[in-house]
């Protein structure tokens, strides 16, 4: 024979498990040591073998991390900012309310607009849906759930039908009927059913089919006519908060957020998750693509958006202050894609400059959090919508409130004073 | 054989017979008086043991085995191949050369068929070794799965790092020959079980100047085009209570009285990418225009059909696709697509079990040839430069004498009622419509 290995014992009684198996050859204090596979698994995950300090290990892990980044540096990565260095700052923005929409008895969960431009659905937490016409501010039609919480509505790309969701663990499309005597409700469909809330839904390309996602950590394609499953999507460990259809030419991908930390993308037609981004302190609230479909924009409660490149398959950009101590829970990019708006827990709206990566404009008008931020299909406008109540003063002296006021606020902004590159 | 290439525990199912086979002649190649002559082999300054040559390789298995040279070469590589001899001049390269290079036997220990899970532990144990050891010493590939095994295992690091400094520390004390061959034996496992794989898989791709770049160009290009950015023209809506920005660039012909000319920066979007002009009704109603003159309609056509099958209702998926065959895929079809014969192979394949993605490759296939052919010429021909030349810059809205008197808002007719109506005439108001999609409105 030729070689005498020093690895000699291949197959035998495992030292931990007894075992008869296939044994791996590891050093527990000098001593080399025979276990099968699985023990040395469940060893290496536990941390620490025994006798070892955590002291040196630490140390020893904090090298090599280094190392890696040396590495990383290495390959040239460079900051969005830095690039963006070049590019004329953004003048001082100002921003009127346009639009006051008042008719939500209670606090404002979703809002989407219609491709008209001019219509909206928006849902509350008392069960209430309800069509405007935002230029006109009438409503156009109302919708009472049977459940509360209706925590996503979507308007349908032809403008004929809306859907909306929450806590009945279902996605529910209604035609809308111009005939005033007309129950929306007798001719709802439901199409989507999760086992546990429903956070998001959005419909494709088409009347015809929905994707939503769910407080069950999945998510789903479905087919309205019919209510059939299409297509499911598994990998999130935690609720999905949020989810957003790609802009691409071949429209096959959507990425989602949730409390697991995790932004993934999804292949729609195989519901392979396709590349997952956790750089999240905590829950991510809303996820949004940019216009041209190489990014995404993500507002969390780590007070934090964050910007992720998709080829480069990291992120490239954090949108963050200090004075800003609240979670993110909207986000929406302006039609160029040069502006953030997102809406955050603390009442405000805060606009970021997407390429130098700072703050451009504050938006102050709500009097509680925002729940959502969305940015009108031709970029003319963008909508907010929150958990508002204004008190008539004399009330809260009997301690609740008669009249409630739930806003939804139509703000544009005026063109900046600047002078265009 | 089945496709099903793993067996129930895991092993490729394939091999264990040929790996039987080829372990009972390595036996053989071993034995002190049949087997073939071994020597010590220089290796800088240390001795390495029982090494062979290649020749020697080649000339036992002609010997033994009766077999040409050719042959013998050939034999010869699959056990280098699946790792039961290796090479030690240039071990990353796993192939056997019938002259006086050297080579040895691997121990048994790492023989495929122990059937050793050759896990991402051991692999990540293995390459912090050769970090640890030498700075510099893992090549390209060998960084990237570092890295990606280090993100991917990450809660097992602190073990991974204690087992690459413990096995160091042992092997620092034994003889420095055998010390090189073990590592000549671990290093030739490892290439054996997880070959470079090609850069694509690993890659982090690096965000040069080029790729951020993008994003700034993107934003420049659309600047003029964002209303909250630059205003719009004649004025926001929300601003003046004017809708003629709506009416101005409205999608439908329903709300005007009769067709009536672009704004220049609509038409000048067409020409930022094939999508944009898809996306638009005019513009694809213009394309749709222009490729009737080049007699390539049909593809415009087919490429419409596709998308209202991919978005439509499961239930009418099959008559629809049987539809876009008669039409466009048949052969002799009245509107023939030109689609190569190994897509349409494929596709007609797929025809038999019609489900809603069937048309997929087709359907690609002719997009990004409108988009690499007929796109470009558009924008260059008569037809677009036409309309660019007569498309407006609409004039600022005058301001109103009385700035605090609104406007009256007038209300639209809502699109839902666009649908009853359409559906009350029974006619079909779009040329290049189907009911329920994006393009209806």
């Amino acid at each position: 024979m030729c070689d005498q290995t020093f690895l000699a014992i291949t197959f035998g009684p495992c030292d931990n498990c007894s075992q008869n198996k296939p044994l791996m050859n590891i050093y527990l204090k000098n001593e080399p040591i025979n276990y099968c596979s699985l023990c040395v698994e469940l060893m290496a995950c536990q941390g620490l073998a025994k006798g070892e300090t955590i002291h040196t290990l630490k140390a020893e892990s904090e090298t090599l991390k280094t190392k890696l980044e040396e590495e990383r540096a290495k390959l040239h990565d460079v900051e969005l900012h830095q690039v963006a260095e070049k590019i004329e700052a953004l003048g001082q923005f100002v921003m009127k309310t346009r639009r006051t929409l008042k008719g939500h008895g209670n606090k404002v969960l979703c809002v989407d607009w219609c491709r008209d431009k001019r219509r909206i659905v928006s849902s509350s937490q008392d069960g209430k849906v309800i069509v405007w016409d935002a230029y006109t501010t009438n409503k156009e039609h109302a919708v009472t759930m049977p459940c509360t919480w209706v925590m996503a509505c979507a308007y349908a790309p032809s403008g004929c039908a809306v859907a909306c969701g929450g806590l009945d663990n279902k996605c529910s499309v209604y035609p809308l009927s111009l005939d005033k005597n007309e129950n929306l409700a007798a001719k709802k469909k439901s199409v989507a059913m999760h086992t546990n809330y429903l956070s998001s839904c959005s419909f494709t390309n088409s009347d015809m089919q929905i994707l939503t996602s769910s407080g069950d950590g999945t998510c789903a394609l479905w087919d309205v006519e019919s209510g059939q499953l299409l297509q499911s999507f598994h990998g999130h460990s935690a609720d999905v908060l949020s989810l957003n259809l790609a802009p691409s030419e071949t429209g096959n991908t959507f990425v989602s957020g949730g409390c697991d930390k995790k932004a993934n993308v999804w292949d729609m037609r195989s519901g392979q998750n396709v590349q997952s981004f956790e750089t999240h302190e905590s829950d991510i609230n809303s996820v949004k693509y940019y216009p041209s479909g190489d990014a995404f924009a993500t507002g969390s409660d780590d007070a934090t958006c964050r910007l992720y490149d998709l080829r480069a398959d990291r992120e490239v950009a954090i949108y963050s202050k200090e004075s800003i101590i609240f979670g993110a829970s909207s986000v929406d990019f302006s039609l160029s894609g040069r502006l953030l708006f997102a809406g955050y827990n603390d009442y405000t709206i805060n606009v970021w400059d997407v390429l130098k990566g700072t703050r451009v404009a504050i938006l102050f008008g709500h009097e509680n959090r925002v729940s959502t931020v969305r940015v009108s299909p031709d970029g003319t406008a963008f909508c907010s919508g929150s958990w508002d109540n204004t008190f008539d003063l004399r009330n809260i002296l009997y301690g609740f409130a008669l009249y409630w006021h739930q806003g939804l606020y139509i703000g544009v902004l005026h063109h900046p004073v600047m002078s265009v590159p | 054989m089945t496709i099903n290439t793993l067996s129930q525990d895991g092993v490729q199912r394939q091999q264990m017979p040929c790996l039987t086979k080829m372990e009972r002649m390595i036996i053989s190649m071993q034995d002190p008086d049949m087997g073939i002559k071994l020597r010590n082999q220089r290796l800088l300054i240390t001795v390495i043991p029982h090494a062979m040559t290649g020749l020697d390789i080649v000339e036992w298995l002609i010997k033994k085995c009766s077999i040409s040279d050719e042959e013998a070469l050939h034999v010869g590589q699959l056990f280098v191949k699946y790792g039961y001899i290796y090479p030690l001049k240039e071990p990353r390269n796993l192939i056997l050369k019938a002259d006086d290079s050297s080579y040895r036997f691997q121990t048994p220990y790492y023989w495929m068929s122990t059937r050793w899970p050759a896990s991402e532990l051991d692999y990540a144990i293995y390459l912090a070794k050769k970090n640890i050891r030498k700075q510099g010493e893992l090549i390209e590939y060998e960084k990237e799965c570092y890295n990606a095994l280090h993100k991917r295992i990450n809660h097992t690091w602190d073990f991974v790092v204690m087992q690459a400094r413990e096995q160091l520390r042992a092997s620092k004390q034994r003889r420095k020959g055998d010390r090189i061959v073990l590592e000549c034996q671990e290093q030739a496992y490892w290439l054996v079980n997880r070959p470079p794989v090609s850069p694509e898989h690993y890659k982090l791709t690096t965000l040069t100047k080029n790729t951020i770049a993008i994003y700034v160009k993107y934003c420049e290009q659309y600047q003029p085009h964002d209303p909250i950015m630059q205003g719009c023209l004649p004025s926001n809506p929300w601003i003046t209570d004017d809708i003629m920005f709506w009416n101005m660039n409205s999608e439908t012909y329903k709300f005007l009285s009769e067709v009536a000319l672009p704004t220049k920066l609509r038409v000048e979007r067409w020409s930022f990418s094939f999508m944009e002009l898809l996306n638009d009704q005019m513009g694809r109603k213009e394309f749709l225009t222009y490729l009737e003159k080049e007699f390539s309609a049909e593809n415009l056509c087919f490429w419409q059909a596709c998308e209202d099958v991919r978005h439509g209702e499961t239930a009418k998926i099959p008559e629809k696709v049987d539809e876009v065959y008669k039409q466009f895929l048949a052969p002799g079809a009245s509107r023939w697509v030109n689609i190569d014969s190994k897509t349409m192979e494929k596709t007609l394949e797929g025809l038999k079990r019609p489900h809603r993605f069937v048309l997929d490759d087709a359907q690609m296939h002719i997009y990004f040839l409108m988009k690499k052919d007929s796109y470009p010429r558009y924008l260059k021909s008569e037809l677009y430069k036409n309309l660019l030349a007569r498309a407006i810059v609409p004039q600022e809205t005058k301001k109103s004498v009385f700035p605090f008197m609104r406007r009256q808002r007038h209300s639209s007719p809502s699109p839902a009622l666009a649908t009853q109506t359409a559906e009350d005439d029974g006619k079909a108001k779009y040329s290049n419509s189907n009911s329920g999609t994006a393009s209806r409105l």
